[in-house]
């Protein structure tokens, strides 16, 4: 817990922190929620906000906060199922290449590299609408991580090939330490500023494409999740009706999410930073 | 010896660390007060971490935080009159710089620009100084002035990286010499260099200093190369000068405890006999101890050491030391 | 004497640039040396000169492109034992002792995993004993290291940690890659202090790496002193280092900054700016920058010629003239 105080007294964290906390909250309200998100029509229609519905009503019938609750935690179950599904893929593969080189490096990267050409956004469009029927948090989540790795298992890699050639992986060897064991040990500390930044940069990507993506219609609009209930609002019109709370509501929890997360992105990796973090030990 | 060219005044700059919210105060010179004079080689000797380069920074009047000017003073002589560094406008200190002091900074080698031919750095080296010269003027001047040096002038053709570490060195040496400015600082100009290549480097700084007779303070932690080339020598310990001597007398009398340690623990040619380092290790600057900082590892430590910081003990003329052992109380004069 | 270590006819090619076209540089060039057992072996030289790829075959790091290594007298063992330290006793320290150790973890943690590898030890107690005997053998305790980090010590106590670690396996050789470059020059001598002591104390051979020909003179017992991918010249070390023999040791034994203002150097040298010429040469490598140089020198590499306990490659010490000859005549035939 010193790495939480720690981490706290960055501003930028401590701020971040305090917003993930309260949608994090919000997200666990959802378990309390009085109604089911997939019924319409419970409450009247097209409410402004009152003492009742905190946040309005929407033309759906349904109540706009309690609605935000499982929004949240929808997108954030994609998001985080996307990003550690990749974060996996994308060490298995930037380590693997890094460490082994020569031939399995070449076949990889390869492989990396055309998912990184190839134009991702129309091939998850396309998948999108095929798959349509199928498409809830989990496949979405999934079909997320598959295209997400490519970029940063090449990032992991080339930090892997820097480190193998430092004096204490040959130290490490005559210690006796077996390949997996030493990538392990010796190169994860190194490697996990890395994954924790990318994971989290992976996460805003994944929210950003389900927002898109379901905005599009090509998500199961039943789900609500800040996506769905943005394309929702639009295609009803709440805009021009003057909805204001319905409309705001997923666009603002969308940017607190995407300034927190991005603001924890950027303070967690600085403090795992190996340079800082030599600092703070020696500074002991 | 004359006036001194630059001289130091009770000179402090320290460095003001924030590591994530630790405060920490580094400090790399500690009241130190030289003088050197024109035409001579001032050798400067410590081990890493001692503050020397700090020091030679704070020489160039090069001080940007988070080092900081904490009291003190630099003084440069120009053309007979004495002038305050601290004191000087941008376009003064630009002006000073390079024309009557030069910089050669550590690992200086990598500081030519790799994309460009030497003869382009030089030039624009040149037309930056030296306003009002033709291309065609500038590319002569270079030349003529390696062919003082001893360079061959060919090497102006070349990339950086094609010429060998030893040769990179020289041509960054020759360059910061070409407006024959009458200081030029040296931080460790030989290390990480081959033992015949760095022959070769000190043998042009001892030329150069032949040939335009100005003075050049040369910082590197190698004593064999101070004996060859230095005239003068401060020895640097933990952010204090605690010893300053000629050359010859320094190593054939030294005063202070370090430097005699320092002189006996380096293997000689011709001697198996068994020699013993210093014993401990040098204070980190940023914790360094009470009164004299060399207590720790000194045999002769006694108990005024531990709480203050000896004065200097001017040995002889231009021999001193600070020392408990050898008096510390009379508050010597610089030679 | 038992030789711990024996390098024969060792080549090791390098091949740089891409697929149009590409120089072989010849990092080692059919180097043979031995080791005996409780012996300090220098083999000195300036950058480029090969030592520290003849380092990396010993230990297996890289594999000799011709000739081969052995390891305490096996012969007929397999040419490519990648991981020779395992079963053949070979430790090695290497010359940034920051480097030696990752950053982000405590330092004891590579001494427990040695005693765990290799077997060393049953329990934890057991090994704490181990680890805290080698760290006595070099002046510090297991409690001076436990739960620190590398930043919180010095090069030299870093270095001599490196070395207590190495000591671990009860190593037949040592071998040492500028262990004290990066060390400060007021510490040095502790360290090269030690490796005498595991020369005397534990019969370690230490192999020392090095271009500071200063302290190989004053702990060195044998010496090889290496140019371009050769030997050129070996012997006893204080023999080789105070009457050197061959043109290229006596340039590095004049080129050395004495520590004595009454010994500085006579005169000026002239440098060679181009290398990378120098190992293309087909003749005595040196030839380029020798002040004795023949026509003989130009044909082929010299064989050695033996001066007492000194062997040098030189074409100045051959036996009569007409050994020189005889090589003229075998290159142009």
């Amino acid at each position: 817990m010193k790495t939480l105080r720690d981490l706290l007294r960055d501003y930028r964290f401590a701020i971040s922190f305090a917003i993930v906390c309260f949608l994090f909250v919000l997200a666990m309200l959802s378990f309390v929620s009085p109604h089911d998100p997939t019924v319409w029509f419970y409450v009247p229609r097209d409410m402004s906000p009152s003492w009742e519905n905190v946040l309005g009503t929407n033309s759906k019938g349904q109540d706009v906060f309690w609605q935000a609750t499982f929004a949240i935690r929808n997108s954030l179950i994609i998001s985080v199922i996307a990003a550690s599904v990749s974060r996996v893929i994308a060490i298995v593969v930037g380590m693997t290449a890094g460490y082994r080189g020569k031939f399995t490096d070449r076949a990889l990267m390869f492989l990396s590299d055309t998912f990184l050409v190839v134009p991702l956004f129309l091939i998850i469009v396309m998948l999108a609408m095929l798959l349509r029927q199928y498409m809830n948090l989990v496949t979405l989540g999934l079909m997320l991580a598959f295209f997400g790795w490519a970029w940063d298992a090449r990032v992991i890699r080339s930090q892997i090939l820097s480190l193998r050639e430092r004096d204490f992986t040959k130290t490490a060897k005559l210690s006796g330490t077996r390949t997996l064991p030493l990538v392990m040990k010796e190169y994860m500390p190194f490697a996990t500023p890395l994954i924790f930044s990318t994971l989290i940069n992976n996460m805003v990507w994944a929210i950003g494409l389900e927002i898109t993506l379901s905005i599009l219609g090509l998500m199961n609009m039943d789900i609500p999740t800040l996506g769905t209930m943005l394309n929702w609002a639009i295609t009803q019109n709440a805009l021009l009706l003057g909805f204001w709370w319905w409309l705001m509501t997923p666009i603002v929890l969308s940017i607190l999410l995407f300034i927190s997360l991005y603001w924890a992105s950027v303070s967690i990796s600085e403090y795992l930073d190996p340079r800082s973090r030599i600092q703070r030990v020696g500074a002991k | 010896m004359g006036e001194p060219i630059l001289r130091t005044e009770k000179l402090k700059a320290f460095y003001h660390l924030d590591v994530q919210g630790d405060k920490k105060i580094v400090k790399a010179v500690n009241d130190v007060s030289l003088s050197i004079y024109p035409n001579e080689v001032y050798g400067i000797a410590g081990e890493s971490g001692c503050g020397k380069s700090t020091l030679l920074r704070a020489l160039y009047n090069s001080i940007e935080p988070p080092l900081r000017l904490v009291d003190g003073a630099v003084y440069f002589r120009v053309d007979g009159k004495e002038i305050d560094v601290a004191k000087l406008d941008p376009e003064q200190r630009r002006r000073l710089r390079w024309e009557f002091i030069s910089y050669v900074p550590q690992g200086s080698m990598s500081v030519l620009n790799p994309v460009v031919k030497l003869k382009k750095t030089y030039r624009d080296f040149l037309e930056s100084h030296v306003g009002g010269k033709t291309k065609d003027d500038a590319f002569a001047m270079a030349k003529e002035h390696l062919k003082e040096v001893g360079l061959p002038d060919d090497v102006l053709e070349s990339y950086p990286h094609q010429l060998s570490g030893g040769m990179r060195q020289r041509v960054t040496i020759a360059l910061s010499a070409i407006l024959h400015p009458q200081i030029m600082i040296a931080d460790e100009p030989t290390t990480a260099l081959d033992v015949v290549v760095q022959r070769g480097v000190v043998q042009l700084l001892r030329s150069i200093q032949a040939k335009f007779q100005n003075t050049i303070i040369m910082v590197t932690h190698d004593m064999g190369v101070h004996a060859n080339v230095a005239d003068r020598m401060g020895i640097m310990y933990a952010g204090h000068i605690v010893e300053e001597a000629p050359t010859d007398d320094l190593f054939k009398r030294p005063q202070h405890p370090y430097t005699q340690y320092l002189i006996n623990s380096l293997p000689q040619f011709g001697d198996r006999s068994k020699r013993d380092s210093v014993p401990g290790a040098p204070p980190e600057l940023s914790n360094v101890p009470e009164g004299c900082p060399f207590h720790p590892r000194c045999p002769h430590a006694m108990d005024v050491c531990r709480a203050k910081y000896p004065q200097f003990t001017q040995v002889n003329e231009n021999h001193r030391a600070a020392c408990w052992l050898l008096g510390g109380d009379t508050n010597a004069e610089s030679a | 004497m038992p030789k711990v270590l024996e390098f024969e006819n060792v080549s090791k090619v390098f091949h740089q640039g891409g697929l149009l076209s590409q120089t072989r540089i010849l990092a080692n060039d059919q180097v043979t040396f031995h080791v005996n057992k409780g012996e300090i072996f220098v083999l000195a030289g300036e950058s480029g000169c090969g030592k520290t790829t003849a380092a990396k075959i010993i230990l297996g790091f890289e594999d000799a492109t011709e000739g081969q290594v052995i390891h305490n007298e096996k012969r007929g063992v397999k040419e490519r034992n990648r991981e020779v330290w395992l079963t053949e006793g070979v430790q090695a320290i290497f010359q940034d002792p920051f480097a030696t150790f990752n950053p982000l973890r405590v330092v004891d943690r590579y001494f427990f995993e040695t005693v765990k590898n290799y077997k060393l030890a049953k329990t934890r107690a057991d090994a704490i004993t181990l680890i805290d005997e080698k760290l006595q053998a070099v002046g510090l305790t297991y409690k001076d290291i436990a739960t620190k980090y590398p930043s919180e010590f010095s090069g030299g106590q870093l270095q001599r940690i490196s070395i207590a670690r190495a000591l671990l396996t009860d190593p037949v050789v040592l071998i040492a890659d500028e262990p004290v470059s990066m060390v400060d020059a007021s510490l040095r001598m502790s360290i090269v202090n030690l490796f005498r002591k595991l020369r005397d104390d534990f019969g370690v051979s230490v192999i020392y790496i090095t271009h500071d020909l200063a302290t190989a003179y004053y702990v060195g017992d044998q010496i090889a002193i290496m140019f371009r991918g050769n030997i050129i010249e070996r012997g006893p070390a204080s023999e080789v280092l105070m009457n050197p023999l061959h043109p290229y040791t006596k340039l590095l034994r004049e080129s050395i900054p004495e520590a004595d203002p009454d010994r500085k150097w006579k005169s000026d040298v002239k440098l060679s700016d181009a290398e990378s010429e120098d190992f293309q040469r087909k003749g005595c490598k040196f030839a380029g920058r020798c002040p004795f140089v023949m026509d003989v020198c130009r044909t082929a590499m010299p064989p050695e010629y033996e001066r007492g306990e000194v062997g040098v490659r030189c074409y100045l010490y051959a036996e009569e003239r007409t050994d020189a000859e005889a090589v003229t005549e075998q290159t142009k035939a």
